[in-house]
C-alpha cells in the first residue's frame, strides 16, 4: 500500500494482523496474496465482489447441474435412450478391478466387466456389480459436520490449517494418516508429499479386506514384499491351502477365467487337477477334484507334509484321511514339476504362504505358473503393527491429528487393540468415509466420502497395471475425495482431484500436464480403462531361511478353533448397506442377511444344537436354529450355528462384517459382530474357543437347504476316466422324450432363435450373475422377513447340490434363469396370456396385463417365477430410483416376473442390426449373467446359426436340458460336469 | 302293498324310519307351520345371537378383505413354490359344498326323489351361499383383483382377452354359469311360496315386498303348468352343472403337470368329492335347523338317513380316488409321483395327510351302522369330521403338490399366516350370516312341495296315477 489513500473495510483490515490475514487465508487462499500485493489489489476487490455475488447464486455448497429443457444442442454422442460406456476401475483391499460403466443420460446404471483389464477381463464380481446400489443409498453421509453441526468446507480448511501450522515447528509429530490399503499411486504420492512436509507425523495402515497374510507371508519367505501372480493356465496340478483363488482374492476373476479354460473336457487332456485343503467349504473347494477338510491349524500341518514328501522342510508322518490324501497330491505335484502351482489363501497365517512359496520354488513353477514383482499396494506394512502402534501413540496422548481416510477402524479393529477408546484422546479428529459409521461416532468431522464413480483417482491392479478412475456423475451428496483431503493438508487445498491425479501422471510421463502428447494419453487412458503396459515386470526374489519356519504356535489352549472370513457378500462390513449384497444368498450357505458360526453337522450334534426348517418357508425360507455363545479369552458374542455338510469338525468358522451398529437402515441389526472376537494374536484363525449353547432360538433366511439330487438327473456329472471312455455316460438312466410325440406339427423359428447353454462345469458358483441380472433387470430387494417366508426375487438362482458323503461331499453349482421352454407349462395356463411366447422362442412376459394368479408359477417345474407379493419397489426415494435401468419396467405388487433373455439387450442389438440391414452376430448379444460370468460358463446366442457358439454347444455330448423328460423342451440346456479324479485317490 | 301289510317300526321320534313328513300333517297345519317361521314367530335370541356371532365374522371377511387389498397377497402365507394354499383350497371346498344342493334338487327332482321335497329348498340356498363365498376366493387371490375382470370376454380397446387353453378362464364360466343357473333354480322355485306369504303377511311392508318377489303368482292352473316346465327345464339345465362345475375345478389341477395334481382321475374323484361334502354340509344344517325351528316332522329320520347313504357311497369314490393315485405312482414307476405319495405320506406336512385320511375314508366308515346313521348327534359330529376332511384332501391336494415339486432346490414350505385364517372363517361368518336371513325371511321348507307330501294328498295322487 505504497500509493493512493488507504482504503480499509475493517479495523482487523487496517491493523493488518497475522490473524487477519490467517482467517482471510482460510477463506480465500489464493487470494491472501493479492491483498497485500498493491498491484492486484483491485483485482482482488473485483474477485472479492464477484465471489459475493456468485456466492448467493450458488448458496454455499454445488448444486447439481438441473436442466429442465431438452438439450437445444445435443452434447456429443449422447443420444437420449441409448447409453454410454466409460471405463474407470474399482478399488477393494488394496486391487484394482477394470470396469466398464453404464450410463444413460449421465446416471450409473450398470457396472460391467473391462474386457481389456487384465484383472477383469469383461467379468466383474459381486462387489463391483452391486457398487452402482451403493451410489444411490439415501444412507450416505451428505453433509459435513463438526460434533454432528453441519460445517461448510471451508471451516474445515481453516481448522486443517490451524493444526498443520501449530505441526509445523514440532515436525507435524502429533499428525497421524490412518488409510487402507493404498494402491493409487497418486495418493501415495499426496501422503509422501505430507510425510515430506512432516517428517515427524506418520502415516498408519488398517484394512481388513487387504491381503495382509499374503504379504506377511511373502516378506517371510523372501525378506521382502513382494506379490505373486499365477498363471493358472499353465497348471497341470494345483494345491490350495485354503487358497480361496475363485472367490476372494486379488486377481480372482482372471484367475477364475484361467482355471476354468483349463478344465474344458472337450479338451479332456489337457485338463488340470486341483486339490484343496480348507476348513470353510468355499467355491474353490467346490471345484476341487480332492477336497480335504481341515482345521485351520491342520492346514499348515498336512501342507507341511506335502511340502516334506516334495523334500521341502521336514514334517511328522501323515496319519488317518490326510495319509492316502498327502501321499496322491506330493506324487501328482512331483511328476508336474513346473507345470504345477501351491496356492495359499487369506485365512492362513503367513507361514502357509511361505511355505506355499518355498513349494513353488522346490517344483521348478517360479516363472511358469507364478511370477513375482513389486507390491500392488504401495507401501504395505505389518497392519496389526501398524493400528496397534498408532493405538499405543493415541493412548499415550501423542497423536494432535488424526485423519481416517475410509475405512471403519473402530468396527473392525482388532478385539483386543482399545482403538476406540484411544481414538477419543486425540485432540482433532477426521474422518472421510462414505457412511456416518462407528467410527463416524468418535470423530468431531466427519466428511463425505465420494463414491468411486464419482471421483478422480488411479488405482492399480493386480498385476500392477494402472487405471484412471474417472467419474460417472458428480458427487451426489458434494462429497470430497481422498486426494481432496490430502490436498488440504498441503499446500494444493486449491487443486482438483482430477488435476493431481493428471498432473500426477504427466510428472510420471515427464510432460507437462498441458502438452496435447500428454492429452492424447490421458484420453486413451481414460478410453481403455487403463494405461498399457503399466503392468509390473517379473523380478527375481529368493528364498530366505525363514521361508519353511512354522507358525508360532500357541499354547495347547483346548476348545474349539475358529476361522475367521470375510463375508462373501459383504466383506469386512463396508458393504453392509447393500441390499443387493444381502440378499445374495451366500455360496454354499445360502443364507441371506446375517451371518452365522458355521460348523460340521457332527460338531452341532456334539453341542446339542439343532437346526431344521420352519413352517414359514421351510427349506426355502425360515430355517430355525439355536444361539449359541462363543468365547475365546475373555471376549463373548452370540450367533447363530448353522451346520453345513463339509465343514471339519471341533471348528467354527465365522464371518467378518456383520453386527452393525451404525451402517445404515439395511445393515444395523443384521448378524452378529465377530470382529468382536478376532485378536491381534490370531488373525487367521484363533484356538481355546469355547462355546456354550444359550438355549435362545434364532431364524436364519435361507434360500436353500435342501441339497440333495433326489436321483433326478438335474445335475449330471462324472469322472475325466469315464468321460473319455464315453462322453454319453453322464446322462445314462435319464431320459429325453423324442420330438415326434405329436401330432401338431413344430412350430418354425424362422429368423432368430435363442438359446442359452451353462457349463455347470465351469461354474464356480461366484454369484456375479445373480448380482448383475438384480443390477440389469431392477429386481427388488425384499428384506429378511419376506425371505423367512420364501419370496426372494431373484430372476436367476444359484442352485448348490451335494453328492456323496456328508463329512465330505462334491458340491455342485447350478444358475437356474427362466428355461425358456418351447413347450412353456406356464403359458398353457395364464388366463389373461400375460405370457405369452415369441416368435423368437422366448417365453415374454406381459406385465401390464398380469392380474397375479401365480398359475403360472405353480405350473413351471424350475420354479423360476417370482411374484410381486407386496409392493416390494421403491417408488419413493429419489435416490434409489436414478440408479434404475430405464430399459427394465419396474414391477409392481401383484404381477409375475421372471428372466426374459435381457430382452432388452436382444431389442438394442436387432435395433442396432436392423439399421445396418444385417444379422446379428453371435457374441453381439450378451446377457447380463453371461457378461459379467469369470469363466464363461454362461452362453447365449441363436440356435438357427449352426456356428453360433450355443448351437455348438448343446451339440456337445455333455449337453443335457434338466428335467427333459417334461418334454417342456426348454432353450436353456447344461453341459455336464466332468471331474478329473485322481484314479489314486478314486471318487 | 307289503309296506301297508307288514309292522312298521317306529324309530325314537315316534315315526316310521321310511316316513318323509311326520305323522298328523294336513294341507293347512303345513303351510301354517313353515309360514309361521317367517311370518308369525318372534325372532328368538338364538337367532339373534347367532345372526350376531355370523355377522361379526363377515366383518371379519371385510376386514380381511380390504387390508388385503390394500397390501396385497403377501398378507397371506402363500410364496414360491407355494403359489396357491388356502386360497384355493377355500375356493374348491366352498364350491364342492354348493354341489349337494344342486344334486338334491336338481338330479334327485329328476329322478322323483319325493323325500327331496323337505331339503331341497336350504339346500339350494347353502348351494348359493357357497357359491358366494367361494367366487371370493379367484377374485381376490389375484395380485390385482382390481384387473380380474379380465378373465371375462369382455369386448374392449386394451386387447386384453382370455387366453382360452387356461383351466382358469374354464373356471370362470363353470363357476359364473353355476351360479346364475343355482340363483335362478332357487328363484323360481320360491315363487309359490313367496305368494303364499304375500297372502299370509299381516304386514304392509312384508305384503309388498314378497309380492314384489312373487311376480304376480296368482296359482292358476296355467301359472302351475307353466311354472312345472319351467322349473323342470332349470333342473335339466343344472343337472349337468352338478358334474361339470367341479369336473372344470379339478381342471385347474388335472391340466397342471405337477405330481400330485397331473392325473386324469381328478373329474369324477372331485365330483364325489364335491357331493360328499355338500351333503355332510346339508347334514351339519340340517340338524340344528330341525331341532331350533321343530321341523322333525318335515326333516325326518329318513332324509337323514338317506344323506347318511349318499355320503358312504360317495365316501368310497373318494377313498377309491386315493387309492388310484397311490396305486399308479407306484406303478408308473415315476420317481416324481413315488416321491409325491411318499412326501404326503411321511413328509412334514404328513398331519395333515393322515387326519384327511381319517377324517374322510376310516370315520365315515361308521356309516355303514344303521344304528350310528340313525344317531342324530352321531351323524352331526360325522357330518362335521367330513366337512374337515374335505377340506384337509384341498389342503393336501394343492399344498402338498406344490411345495415340494420338480427341483429339491426350490423345495420350500408353506405357514398360514392370521390373514389366512381370518380370511377362510370370515367367509363361513358370511355363508352363516347369509343362511340366517334365509331362515328368518324366506319359507326355508318348500311349503307347497311339502303340501303333496302329506299323506292323503299322496294317496291321492297315487289313486290318480292308477
Amino acid at each position: 500500500m505504497t500509493t493512493g489513500k488507504a482504503f480499509w473495510r475493517t479495523l482487523d483490515e487496517l491493523a493488518d494482523d497475522p490473524s487477519f490475514r490467517e482467517r482471510l487465508y482460510n477463506e480465500f487462499p489464493s487470494e491472501v496474496e493479492a491483498i497485500s500485493d498493491p498491484t492486484t489489489r483491485r483485482t482482488f476487490l473485483k474477485l472479492m465482489g464477484a465471489s459475493l455475488a456468485l456466492a448467493g447464486v450458488t448458496a454455499c455448497t454445488r448444486q447439481p447441474e438441473e436442466k429442465i429443457v431438452p438439450y437445444v444442442r445435443q452434447p456429443e454422442e449422447l443420444v437420449l435412450g441409448k447409453p454410454l460406456f466409460f471405463a474407470t476401475a474399482m478399488s477393494l483391499g488394496g486391487v484394482a478391478t477394470g470396469l466398464l460403466v453404464e450410463s444413460h443420460e449421465g446416471r450409473p446404471t450398470k457396472i460391467e466387466g473391462n474386457p481389456l483389464h487384465p484383472g477383469s477381463l469383461g467379468a466383474a464380481d459381486v462387489f463391483n456389480q452391486s457398487a452402482a446400489l451403493s451410489l444411490y443409498d439415501p444412507d450416505r453421509a451428505k453433509t459435513i459436520t463438526n460434533l454432528g453441526e453441519i460445517r461448510p468446507w471451508a471451516e474445515f480448511l481453516a481448522m486443517m490449517r490451524a493444526t498443520l501450522i501449530s505441526q509445523k515447528p514440532l515436525q507435524g509429530v502429533g499428525i497421524r494418516i490412518l488409510t487402507e490399503a493404498v494402491n493409487s499411486p497418486t495418493l501415495a504420492a499426496q501422503i509422501q508429499d505430507v510425510l515430506s512436509r512432516f517428517p515427524s507425523a506418520k502415516w498408519h495402515q488398517w484394512d481388513p479386506t487387504s491381503r495382509q497374510h499374503t504379504m506377511l507371508g511373502a516378506r517371510q519367505a523372501f525378506g521382502e514384499f513382494v506379490e505373486a501372480q499365477y498363471k493358472f493356465e499353465n497348471a497341470d496340478v494345483i494345491l490350495s491351502l485354503d487358497g480361496d483363488f475363485l472367490g476372494l482374492a486379488a486377481g480372482a476373476l482372471r484367475y477364475a477365467r484361467e482355471f476354468a479354460e483349463r478344465r474344458r473336457p472337450d479338451d479332456a487332456a489337457h485338463m488340470n487337477r486341483l486339490y484343496a485343503l480348507e476348513t470353510m467349504p468355499s467355491f474353490t473347494g467346490a471345484k476341487a477334484d480332492h477336497r480335504l477338510p481341515l482345521k485351520p491349524s491342520e492346514i499348515e500341518v498336512v501342507a507341511r507334509q506335502i511340502a516334506a514328501a516334495l523334500g521341502v522342510g521336514s514334517a511328522s508322518a501323515p496319519s488317518g484321511d490326510a495319509q492316502k490324501f498327502v501321499a496322491a497330491a506330493a506324487k501328482d505335484l512331483g511328476e508336474h514339476r513346473g507345470r504345477s502351482l501351491v496356492v495359499a489363501g487369506e485365512s492362513q497365517p503367513p507361514a502357509v504362504h511361505a511355505l506355499a512359496h518355498a513349494m513353488n520354488q522346490a517344483l521348478g513353477n517360479v516363472g511358469a505358473t507364478v511370477i513375482y514383482t513389486e507390491p500392488v499396494e504401495i507401501a504395505p506394512v505389518d497392519q496389526v503393527a501398524s493400528i496397534r502402534e498408532l493405538t499405543a501413540d493415541m493412548d499415550a496422548g501423542r497423536v494432535d491429528l488424526l485423519v481416517i481416510i475410509g475405512g471403519n477402524p473402530v468396527f473392525t479393529a482388532p478385539a483386543d487393540v482399545p482403538f476406540a477408546q484411544a481414538l477419543a484422546k486425540v485432540q482433532n479428529r477426521v474422518r472421510l468415509g462414505l457412511y456416518e459409521d462407528e467410527t463416524s461416532a468418535f470423530c468431531q468431522w466427519q466428511i463425505p466420502q465420494v463414491h468411486f464413480l464419482e471421483e478422480w483417482s488411479d488405482a492399480r491392479a493386480f498385476d500392477g497395471t494402472v487405471s484412471i478412475v474417472q467419474p460417472l456423475i458428480a458427487p451426489l451428496y458434494g462429497g470430497r475425495s481422498a486426494h481432496e483431503v490430502l490436498a488440504a493438508m498441503s499446500d494444493r487445498q486449491e487443486q482438483t482431484p482430477h488435476d493431481l491425479v493428471r498432473e500426477h501422471w504427466a510428472a510420471k510421463e515427464k510432460q507437462a500436464a498441458t502438452s496435447p502428447d500428454f492429452e492424447a494419453r490421458w484420453r486413451r487412458w481414460l478410453h481403455d480403462g487403463l494405461m498399457a503396459d503399466s503392468a509390473f515386470t517379473p523380478r527375481t526374489v529368493s528364498l530366505a531361511a525363514t521361508a519353511t519356519a512354522a507358525s508360532p504356535v500357541e499354547a495347547a489352549a483346548g476348545g474349539y478353533e475358529i476361522s475367521y472370513r470375510l463375508d462373501p457378500s459383504i466383506l469386512d462390513g463396508r458393504f453392509a448397506n447393500n441390499g443387493w449384497l444381502q440378499e445374495t444368498p451366500k455360496p454354499i450357505t445360502k443364507l441371506t442377511w446375517d451371518n452365522a458360526v458355521i460348523l460340521s453337522p457332527a460338531t452341532a450334534e456334539k453341542l446339542r444344537v439343532d437346526q431344521r426348517p420352519a413352517m414359514r418357508g421351510g427349506e426355502h425360507g425360515e430355517i430355525l436354529t439355536r444361539l449359541i455363545e462363543l468365547k475365546l479369552g475373555n471376549r463373548t458374542v452370540r450367533g447363530p450355528v448353522f451346520a453345513i455338510p463339509g465343514h471339519p469338525d471341533d471348528c467354527v468358522t465365522v464371518h467378518l462384517g456383520y453386527g452393525r451398529q451404525r451402517g445404515g437402515h439395511i445393515a444395523d441389526g443384521a448378524g452378529f459382530n465377530a470382529f468382536a472376537l478376532r485378536a491381534s494374536n490370531g488373525m487367521a484363525y484363533g484356538r481355546g474357543l469355547q462355546m456354550t449353547e444359550t438355549g435362545e432360538g434364532y431364524s436364519l433366511a435361507c434360500t436353500q437347504y435342501h441339497h440333495l439330487l433326489e436321483g433326478r438327473g438335474i445335475v449330471r456329472a462324472i469322472s475325466r476316466d469315464e468321460f473319455v471312455r464315453d462322453p454319453k455316460a453322464m446322462h445314462e438312466g435319464f431320459e429325453a422324450p423324442p420330438r415326434t410325440l405329436t401330432l401338431y406339427p413344430e412350430y418354425k423359428y424362422d429368423g432368430y432363435k435363442w438359446g442359452m447353454a451353462i457349463d455347470v462345469n465351469a461354474c464356480t458358483g461366484c454369484n456375479a450373475c445373480i448380482v448383475g441380472c438384480v443390477a440389469e433387470n431392477n429386481i427388488a430387494v425384499i428384506g429378511k422377513d419376506q425371505v423367512l417366508r420364501g419370496r426372494e426375487m431373484h430372476w436367476l438362482r444359484l442352485d448348490t447340490y451335494f453328492a456323496g458323503h456328508e463329512t465330505n461331499p462334491e458340491t455342485y453349482f447350478q444358475p437356474m434363469p427362466c428355461m425358456q421352454c418351447e413347450n412353456a407349462p406356464c403359458e398353457v395356463v395364464c388366463p389373461v396370456g400375460a405370457t405369452v411366447h415369441s416368435h423368437e422362442g422366448l417365453n415374454d412376459m406381459v406385465y401390464n396385463r398380469c392380474v397375479g394368479t401365480r398359475y403360472c408359477s405353480n405350473n413351471c417345474p424350475y420354479k423360476v417365477r417370482r411374484f410381486n407379493y407386496l409392493l416390494y419397489q421403491d417408488f419413493t426415494t429419489p435416490s434409489t430410483m436414478l440408479g434404475r435401468n430405464p430399459d427394465v419396467t419396474v414391477r409392481s405388487r401383484g404381477v409375475m416376473e421372471k428372466c426374459t433373455y435381457c430382452v432388452q439387450r436382444i431389442n438394442r442389438a436387432k435395433i442396432d442390426s436392423e439399421k445396418q440391414s444385417r444379422r446379428i452376430e453371435d457374441g453381439e448379444i450378451k446377457t447380463a449373467c453371461q457378461q459379467t460370468c469369470p469363466t464363461d460358463a454362461i452362453i447365449f446366442g441363436d440356435l438357427n446359426d449352426p456356428n453360433s457358439r450355443v448351437a455348438r454347444l448343446q451339440k456337445e455330448e455333455r449337453n443335457y436340458a434338466v428335467l427333459a423328460e417334461l418334454n417342456t423342451r426348454p432353450r436353456t440346456t447344461y453341459l455336464g460336469v466332468v471331474r478329473n479324479v485322481n484314479p489314486e485317490l478314486g471318487e | 302293498m307289503a309296506q301297508n301289510v307288514l309292522p312298521v317300526k317306529m324309530n325314537q321320534e315316534g315315526m316310521p324310519d321310511t316316513a318323509v313328513i311326520g305323522p298328523g300333517h294336513n294341507i293347512t297345519s303345513v303351510t301354517d307351520k313353515i309360514a309361521s317361521i317367517v311370518l308369525t314367530e318372534k325372532t328368538g335370541i338364538v337367532w339373534v345371537l347367532g345372526f350376531l356371532v355370523a355377522a361379526a365374522g363377515a366383518g371379519m371377511l371385510l376386514m380381511s378383505l380390504s387390508y388385503l387389498v390394500v397390501k396385497g397377497i403377501g398378507i397371506w402365507g402363500n410364496n414360491i413354490p407355494v403359489g396357491w394354499a388356502f386360497d384355493i383350497t377355500n375356493f374348491v371346498w366352498w364350491i364342492g359344498i354348493g354341489h349337494a344342493g344342486t344334486l338334491i334338487s336338481a338330479i334327485l327332482l329328476l329322478l322323483k326323489q319325493s323325500w327331496r321335497t323337505s331339503i331341497n329348498r336350504f339346500a339350494e340356498a347353502m348351494t348359493l351361499f357357497a357359491v358366494a363365498c367361494a367366487g371370493i376366493f379367484p377374485l381376490f387371490h389375484t395380485g390385482r383383483p382390481w384387473l380380474a375382470y379380465w378373465l371375462f370376454p369382455l369386448p374392449n380397446t386394451m386387447g386384453v382377452w382370455p387366453q382360452f387353453r387356461s383351466p382358469l378362464v374354464w373356471d370362470v364360466f363353470a363357476v359364473s354359469t353355476y351360479a346364475t343357473v343355482s340363483a335362478l333354480f332357487w328363484f323360481v322355485g320360491l315363487v309359490p311360496d313367496l305368494a303364499t306369504l304375500r297372502d299370509r303377511s299381516e304386514s304392509k311392508v312384508g305384503r309388498v315386498i314378497y309380492g314384489l318377489f312373487a311376480l304376480g303368482w296368482r296359482g292358476s292352473a296355467m301359472h302351475w303348468h307353466r311354472y312345472e316346465t319351467a322349473y323342470l327345464l332349470l333342473a335339466g339345465l343344472a343337472t349337468p352343472l352338478v358334474v361339470s362345475v367341479h369336473t372344470v375345478v379339478s381342471f385347474d389341477f388335472a391340466v397342471g403337470i405337477l405330481p400330485g395334481w397331473h392325473t386324469t382321475i381328478f373329474p369324477p374323484y372331485f365330483v364325489a368329492g364335491a357331493i360328499y361334502s355338500g351333503f355332510a354340509m346339508v347334514i351339519t344344517l340340517a340338524v340344528p335347523i330341525r331341532y331350533f325351528y321343530g321341523l322333525q316332522d318335515f326333516i325326518t329320520m329318513r332324509h337323514l338317513q338317506n344323506m347318511a347313504k349318499v355320503m358312504l357311497v360317495t365316501g368310497l369314490v373318494v377313498a377309491y380316488g386315493y387309492g388310484v393315485e397311490a396305486f399308479m405312482a407306484w406303478y408308473s414307476a415315476n420317481n416324481y409321483e413315488g416321491f409325491m405319495v411318499l412326501n404326503r405320506i411321511n413328509g412334514p406336512y404328513w398331519p395333515f395327510y393322515w387326519a384327511l385320511i381319517a377324517c374322510n375314508i376310516v370315520i365315515p366308515q361308521l356309516l355303514w351302522f344303521k344304528s350310528v346313521r340313525t344317531n342324530i348327534p352321531m351323524l352331526f359330529v360325522l357330518s362335521l369330521i367330513i366337512n374337515v376332511g374335505m377340506w384337509l384332501e384341498r389342503f393336501v391336494i394343492i399344498v402338498l403338490s406344490l411345495h415340494r415339486d420338480f427341483l429339491p432346490s426350490s423345495w420350500g414350505m408353506f405357514r398360514p399366516t392370521f390373514w389366512d385364517f381370518s380370511t377362510f372363517f370370515g367367509t363361513i361368518g358370511l355363508f352363516l350370516t347369509l343362511l340366517f336371513l334365509f331362515c328368518r325371511f324366506l319359507p326355508m321348507i318348500s311349503i307347497f312341495e311339502m303340501r303333496t307330501m302329506v299323506p292323503g294328498k299322496r294317496v291321492a295322487e297315487g289313486e290318480h296315477a292308477h
